[in-house]
This record gives structure tokens, C-alpha cells and sequence, in this order.
């Protein structure tokens, strides 16, 4: 008896509170996931244990997991600070290339000491990207334009771009497909000169834990992403901008009517969703690949975060801690390969049920309510 | 008279308890209907009719309590359970799909097929002329929904029940948004129907129409079971009172008062509507202090142009609008409010309110960024929380919390919210188009009294409503629209209905030349 009212408290608890369909819709992705991988004859507490040790048990992988998180949870960010205010920005991909791009070229053109040169790259990115971003705004504001349409179109504008500039001569790095490196003055990789110096390398040798954490690219994008996620809930929740933005999205005749400007709330909302994943895009190139190089295909960060956007529940806590189930999920998953011969893609079947589950609320409290149901009529008797 | 079968219970609901969470909709209800009887269920918008309704329908499953139809236990667990046992039900919103023709929509689930699966629209259209002749629901067969008109989508929806084999007809809120002319008709076609054997239950909060149609009411107030009256022993007075718990004025009271300057002049105004036809066709008015001018008017002839045109949110075409001596013409919605015009919209969900924000946050929607509520751009909530509860409680929203939904309050109490916040901003004209429409009497009261109070404070108000009653009760002066254009300003006391009417079909238009 006693068990089974537990049940119904966590039942109840589950539905009420904001992220428990994501936790719920979570845990059915790798029961799904492990059905998968059984189906296809691996042992899923096996291939999970692998994944988690391949995620957890050393200071370098989770250092992985943190770098591969960051740029998804800036998209995710801009998914949902669009989505919060009533637009669907499908952009954020190309919104993240506009970003590299600024970024590689601010990058690798401009030369200053590294505490202007680092804002300066950044700035850079998140004001381009957020012009981008914009035109989406100014489309939909002034000629009705559904910004799924144009920021799909945006999109691959952004990809041709891209391979366009990364083939420029002056820009481009010879016998390559790359732009050339960006300065060291902007990159934002922890202690990077130190690391690779001698007495660096001295020290690390001794500290068996930073030794290996810093063996990865580790950088501050991680922590500049945090303060993106503050920032955000901050304008949403508190300022006068959020207030404006909110009410056009929840009802924009209403706000009209109170005398908010409808069309400059939709630009100022999608300059800052272009923005936030411009950052993504401007961060990913100071800390990680140094360069752009020209695409045959789009990345998917954009994508990924319209994902973890919608397993956050579209709150920046939530989006920070998707973002690392997501980046987890990734790295991980692409450990059971050569460890099992299990494919990797188990880790893409496992994110859409979650997101497939995720999206459908209903079904999920539906059979919460029905569970309950049934318990309370075997106590009735 | 009429062929009620008393000895035949068709519906008993005995001891209903509905609760959502904490809050009690529906306590301890009994309600016995009588096969062939049109029974209304009288209250207050949230006084739990529309839930017990939806119990019987199987749309909410009761906390407690039993529900026999025909004198046998049922257990009705969802509306295909209900359908089975005869029961139909008419939305207040109808559930129709507008591309499809009437027939398509009446016979939608329950197709007559023929050879493959393939559907036999000639008998489906057979069948709905046969059961609409048999009641006298006059429709099309073959339009689409969207052409035809709001009461003819209503009979298609009270055909749909009937293709069913409805016995028992729920009707929620039926006359709210039909005509006059439409509601005698619904009427009629509800005789029709109990003359048939059918039986008729509607949910609805105007007397009027009780009294002319019912047979039996029950009343419910705040969930509780008040009272079951045989309609032709009872008063419409009696009525109110035991919907509201207290006794209610159906005429306004209003002193007598000078007017003062006019604080808006309308000149020549011309303003297109969506189609970009002109509804608004060169209209002059003034509108002076410490008055009321009501807009008299059927529906469709530029009110809504003329509303939006003033409050900013419609491209004036030609023509200027003056306040206070200042031009405003084509000022954007936030100069206007700046300018002390302040208005209660038509459509209290879509303009009036952000459903999805708290009450409190609804009560700043045109201050939001003013002092005390923001400074530099940053919201102070202590501000707007203390500032919406003394509204709440000046104006009686209920219930008293400041951080639920504007979604999940009551009609009346919606617009209490909007009047509320209206009437702080201290305007000089304020405009109230349809400010009643959907009310309750208590609430409809409350309305009247605060617009009176505005004209007292020598406020200009503009009353614009479809309901010529209201308009006669508390303007001083009536002004009659008709095709964009006013036709004639009369005063209060020496309007009467008949050439007010007459006016309004266009009648007067010969005078004026």
C-alpha cells in the first residue's frame, strides 16, 4: 500500500513539474535504445556501460563532453529565446556558419592583444550573426514572410558563403579547403602557450589529472555559454525588452493593442537568436577548429539545438543540462563501436525517441493518469 | 399544451461532485429532465453548468455521484459512450470543418458508403434534407460552412447531433452569438424538436430567452444546487436574483448631467476594411465630455473599422481624428494611449488580454516599462504584484491571486481585469466596444456602473454595442450607424426602439439626404 502511494505522490509530482516529461521522455530513449541495440544482438547494459565509462571515468572525457555541449547549447539558446517569443528559428544553423565565418576572419585579419582581441572576435560574431538572423525578422515583420521559410532559404545562403569565402585568396590557407588559422591573440583554449612549453609540459607530466584534462582543447566557451543561459533568462524574465517580447509571442494583437511595436519585437527577436547562435558559431572557431573550412553538408549545430532546446523545455537551465546529456550522449556513443562493433547510430535513434516523446506530452500523461487510475481502484477493493 | 411525458426521466443526475484539484465546480447537483421538456440550466459565468454538461456528455468523469438516462445506471466514460445513449451536444464554439459542405459535416464519421468504400453523397445529401424537413432546420445541403451564416452553422451542428440519433440535445450557450431574428428561430426549431419527442437542454445565463422558451430552469450558483423552477410560475427578476444571490437592477441609474466640450471630434472619416473595402465611409462625430454616446447599429456596418481606426490599430484612409484639439490621425497605438484615450476592446481574448500572462502582468500591459513597474529596463515585481492586488480587490476580480492565468479566469472576470486597468489609466475618452457581450447579469451590471462612473468623472465615452437595450439604457445620446455612416444622433430620452430599428435596417437614410 504504502509503495503504491509513493507511486501516485511521484506520478503526480512527474506531471507537475516543468522538466518531468523531459526526464521521462529521456529515460524511454534508452529503453528504446537498449530494445534497439538487442535487436540487433548486443548486450545493452554492456554497450551502456561503455558509454558511461567512456564518459565519466577520465578528467580528458568529460572534458570532451563539456567542449561538445557548448556550441549546441548556445543554438538551443537561440531556438528558444525565438521560440519564447512566438518565432521557430530554423536558422540557427546558418546563423552559426555567419558566426565561424566572422569569426575565422576577424580571427585571422586583425591583430591585438588578446583581452581586445577576444572580445573583438566574439563581438564580431554574435553582431553578424545577429544582422543575419534579422533579415529573417525584417521579412516576416514587413512582408508576412514565415521566418520556417526564410531561415531555411537563410540557411543554405549561409553554407555557399561560407564555401565562398573559405576559398578566397588571401584568406585561404594554400594546398586546402581552410581558411588559415586565426591569430593566437583570440583563441579562448586554457593556458594553450603554457601547455605546449616546456615547463608546461614539465608540470602536467606531474599532475596525472590536469595532465590529461588539458590534453583537450578545453576552453572558456563552456563558461561563456553559461553566462549566455543567465543572460537570456534574465532579458526573458525580468526586463521590460522580455515583457514586450513574450507578449507578441503569446498574443500579438494583444500587444499591439497595448501599444507594443509587433514589427520591431520580431526583429529585435530574431537579431538576438541570430546573435546567440553566432556566438556558438564564433566560439566553436576560437576554441576548437581554428579555421572554417569549406561544407559539402551542414553541420547540424543549428539542428542539434532545436533538439536540445525542446529536451531543456525551452528554459536556459534546462537547455545547459540537454546540452549535456546531448554532448554525452555523442562522445559516448561513439565509444561502443570499436569497443562492441555496435554502431554509433544507436546514440541517433536513442535522441529522436527522446525528442519524438518529448513532443508529444500527452501520450505520457495520458498513461501517467491511467496508471494512477488503475492503482486507485485496486485499493478501492 | 405541450407533450411532456412526466412519468418518462430521460436524464436524472443525482448527487454530481466534480472537483478540480482543490477548487469544487459542481457540488452535491441533482437535475431531473422529463422526456420532451426544453429545461434550462441558469448561472453565472463559472458556476459550474458548462462542467455538469460535460459530464453527462462524457467529457469529464464526475469526482462522485450517479447519472441514469432512461431510468438505467449509466457510466458515461467518454462522449461515443453518450452518442450511444442518445445524448447529442451543441458547443458554444462549433466543431465544424469550414471547407467541407453542410453535408459532409452532418454525416462527417458516419458516411453512407456504397460499393468500395466509396462515399454516397447523394444519399448523404437525401438523409440531411429528410431530418432537416422533419424539424424544420432549415440549411444548404451543399455550401461550405464558410459561406453560410453563424445560425445556419448552428442548425448544421444540431442536424449532426440528429444524424446521430441524439434524443437528448445539449445546447451550450446557443443564442450568444446569434441575432435577434436567429434566436426566434431557435426557438422555434426547439418546439419542433420536443414536439418530436426529442428532449432539450441549454446552458444560458439570459433570462429573456428562458423565459420565452423554457419550460423548466435549474439554477446553479458557485456549483451549488439552488433551485428548479417551472418557468410560467416565475419572474425574470426572480430568476436573476436566484442566479446571482441578490437582487439585481436591470436599469441602469443615472443622474442627469451637462455635457461639456467635445473631447472627440471625428471628421469625415474613411477607413477600408480587410478586404480593402471601405467600411467606414466619411463619418462625422463628436463626442463631448461627461457623456455617453452610444453606437447603435447591426452588425457589419464599420463599428469594428471605426473602433480599430480610432485606437491606432487601422490605417485612417481619409479624414481626422481630433483629441483634445490635437490631430491623432494614423498615431500608432502607444501615442494614442499616451493621448488618454483608453478603450475595452471588442474581443476581450484576442486584443484585450495576453492569456498566457498572469493577471498582474495583464493589469501593466500598457505601463509595462513606466515607473514604479520597470526603471532602466528592468521589471520590478514587487511593484506590479502590490499595484494588480489593490486593482483586484477595487475591482472584485475573482479569484483574488494576481499570479494565475488571464486564461483561467471567468468571462466577466476577464473583463474586470480589462476595465480595471482601463479605467487606472485615467483616460479622457474611453471606448468600449461590446463591453457586455458574453456576460452574466452581475457582471453586466458591474460594467454599466463603471461606465457610468467614467461619465460622471466628466469622462467621454463611447459605447459601441449590438445590443440596442444596453445602448438605450446608458447613453445619453444615441448615434445609429449604418453603412459606415451615422445616420442620425438622437438623445436618450426621446429614442424609442421602433425608429431606433428602423434607422439601424437604414430606414432613416431618406431623412437625411
Amino acid at each position: 500500500m504504502k509503495s503504491k502511494a509513493f507511486f501516485e505522490k511521484i506520478a503526480t509530482y512527474i506531471t507537475k513539474w516543468t522538466f518531468g516529461f523531459s526526464i521521462i521522455s529521456i529515460i524511454l530513449g534508452f529503453i528504446i535504445g537498449a530494445a534497439t541495440l538487442a535487436l540487433a544482438g548486443f548486450n545493452p547494459i554492456e554497450a551502456y556501460g561503455i558509454m558511461a565509462r567512456g564518459v565519466l571515468t577520465r578528467p580528458s572525457y568529460v572534458a570532451w563532453t563539456i567542449i561538445g555541449s557548448t556550441p549546441i547549447i548556445l543554438t538551443a539558446l537561440s531556438v528558444a529565446f525565438a521560440f519564447k517569443t512566438g518565432l521557430f528559428n530554423i536558422g540557427a544553423e546558418g546563423q552559426f556558419m555567419i558566426g565561424a565565418i566572422t569569426a575565422a576572419m576577424v580571427g585571422y585579419f586583425v591583430e591585438l592583444p588578446a583581452i581586445i582581441h577576444i572580445p573583438l572576435v566574439l563581438i564580431s560574431a554574435i553582431v553578424a550573426a545577429g544582422l543575419w538572423g534579422g533579415i529573417a525578422g525584417v521579412l516576416k515583420a514587413k512582408f508576412g514572410v514565415h521566418e520556417v521559410i526564410s531561415t531555411i532559404m537563410l540557411n543554405w545562403i549561409a553554407l555557399y558563403l561560407n564555401n565562398y569565402i573559405v576559398l578566397l585568396e588571401g584568406l585561404r590557407r594554400a594546398t586546402s579547403q581552410r581558411t588559415h588559422e586565426i591569430q593566437r591573440s583570440a583563441s579562448i583554449v586554457i593556458l594553450e602557450q603554457w601547455k605546449r612549453s616546456p615547463e608546461g609540459r614539465e608540470w602536467l607530466r606531474g599532475h596525472d589529472f590536469f595532465g590529461d584534462a588539458l590534453r583537450t582543447p578545453l576552453n572558456w566557451g563552456f563558461i561563456i555559454a553559461i553566462i549566455f543561459a543567465v543572460i537570456v533568462w534574465y532579458i526573458l524574465n525580468k526586463t521590460t525588452l522580455g515583457y514586450e517580447l513574450k507578449a507578441v509571442g503569446y498574443n500579438r494583437h494583444a500587444a499591439e493593442y497595448g501599444g507594443i511595436n509587433v514589427s520591431k519585437s520580431m526583429f529585435t527577436s530574431m537579431v538576438i537568436a541570430g546573435g546567440l547562435a553566432g556566438a556558438a558559431g564564433g566560439l566553436h572557431v576560437m576554441g576548437i577548429s581554428k579555421s572554417i573550412a569549406s561544407l559539402a553538408a551542414m553541420e547540424g549545430y543549428g539542428f542539434n539545438g532545436i533538439a536540445v532546446a525542446l529536451i531543456g523545455g525551452n528554459a536556459s537551465i534546462g537547455i545547459v543540462f540537454a546540452g549535456l546529456l546531448f554532448s554525452a550522449l555523442q562522445y559516448g556513443g561513439s565509444k561502443i563501436q570499436p569497443a562492441l562493433g555496435a554502431p554509433s547510430e544507436v546514440i541517433n535513434i536513442m535522441i529522436g525517441t527522446i525528442v519524438f516523446f518529448i513532443a508529444m506530452p500527452k501520450l505520457i500523461k495520458y498513461s501517467l493518469q491511467n496508471f494512477k487510475k488503475k492503482r486507485g481502484a485496486k485499493n478501492v477493493r | 399544451m405541450r407533450n411532456i411525458d412526466f412519468d418518462c426521466k430521460v436524464v436524472e443526475m443525482k448527487n454530481i461532485i466534480k472537483k478540480f484539484g482543490d477548487f469544487t465546480a459542481n457540488e452535491n447537483i441533482n437535475l431531473t429532465v422529463h422526456k420532451g421538456e426544453i429545461h434550462a440550466l441558469l448561472g453565472e459565468n463559472g458556476a459550474g453548468k458548462s462542467t455538469l454538461m460535460n459530464i453527462l456528455y462524457g467529457l469529464y468523469q464526475p469526482t462522485a455521484g450517479e447519472i441514469y438516462i432512461n431510468g438505467e445506471k449509466v457510466n458515461i466514460t467518454d462522449p461515443n459512450v453518450a452518442i450511444q445513449k442518445g445524448i447529442g451536444m451543441v458547443h458554444q464554439h462549433f466543431m465544424l470543418v469550414e471547407p467541407f459542405t453542410v453535408t459532409e459535416n452532418i454525416v462527417l464519421g458516419m458516411e453512407p458508403t456504397g460499393l468500395a468504400g466509396k462515399m454516397d453523397m447523394k444519399k448523404a445529401v437525401q438523409d440531411v434534407e429528410e431530418i432537416s424537413k422533419k424539424y424544420g432546420l432549415y440549411v444548404k445541403p451543399n455550401e461550405k460552412i464558410y459561406d453560410i451564416s453563424v445560425g445556419m452553422q448552428q442548425r448544421v451542428e444540431i442536424l449532426k447531433a440528429l444524424y446521430r440519433g441524439a434524443e437528448i440535445l445539449i445546447l451550450d450557450e446557443p443564442t450568444a452569438v446569434l441575432t435577434p431574428q436567429e434566436i426566434k428561430e431557435l426557438i422555434t426549431i426547439m418546439r419542433n424538436l420536443t414536439q418530436e419527442g426529442k428532449t432539450v437542454i441549454i446552458i444560458t445565463h439570459k433570462l429573456k430567452e428562458i423565459k420565452e422558451a423554457a419550460d423548466y430552469c435549474t439554477i446553479i450558483r458557485r456549483g451549488k444546487h439552488i433551485d428548479t423552477v417551472e418557468v410560467k410560475n416565475t419572474s425574470e427578476a426572480e430568476l436573476a436574483s436566484k442566479m446571482v444571490g441578490r437582487e439585481v437592477s436591470f436599469k441602469a441609474d443615472k443622474e442627469s448631467k451637462e455635457k461639456g466640450e467635445a473631447t472627440l471630434r471625428i471628421e469625415n472619416l474613411v477607413v477600408k476594411d480587410n478586404r480593402a473595402v471601405e467600411a467606414v465611409r466619411g463619418l462625422s462625430l463628436e463626442i463631448h465630455a461627461g457623456e455617453i454616446l452610444g453606437i447603435a447599429g447591426v452588425d457589419g456596418n464599420g463599428q469594428t473599422e471605426l473602433i480599430e481606426a480610432l485606437t491606432g490599430l487601422r490605417k485612417i484612409e481619409a479624414g481626422n481624428v481630433i483629441v483634445n484639439g490635437k490631430n491623432v490621425t494614423n498615431n500608432t497605438p502607444k501615442e494614442i494611449i499616451e493621448n488618454k484615450i483608453a478603450s475595452i476592446p471588442e474581443d476581450r481574448q484576442k486584443r484585450g488580454l495576453v492569456l498566457d500572462y498572469t493577471v498582474a502582468e495583464n493589469m501593466i500591459l500598457e505601463n509595462y516599462a513606466k515607473e514604479p513597474f520597470a526603471k532602466h529596463g528592468i521589471m520590478n515585481s514587487t511593484a506590479i504584484n502590490k499595484f494588480a492586488k489593490e486593482l483586484i480587490e477595487k475591482f472584485d476580480v475573482r479569484p483574488e491571486d494576481e499570479k494565475i492565468k488571464a486564461r483561467s479566469l471567468s468571462g466577466g472576470n476577464q473583463q474586470k481585469v480589462i476595465i480595471a486597468r482601463e479605467v487606472t489609466n485615467d483616460p479622457d475618452i474611453l471606448i468600449a466596444a461590446q463591453p457586455t457581450r458574453g456576460l452574466d447579469v452581475g457582471a453586466i451590471e458591474f460594467v454599466h456602473k463603471s461606465l457610468i462612473q467614467q461619465r460622471d468623472k466628466n469622462k467621454a465615452v463611447l459605447l459601441v454595442s449590438l445590443e440596442l437595450d444596453e445602448i438605450m439604457n446608458i447613453s445619453d445620446r444615441i448615434a445609429v450607424i449604418y453603412e459606415g455612416k451615422i445616420v442620425d444622433i438622437v438623445d436618450a430620452k426621446d429614442a424609442d426602439e421602433n425608429t431606433l430599428g428602423l434607422m439601424m435596417a437604414g430606414g432613416g437614410i431618406q431623412n437625411e439626404k
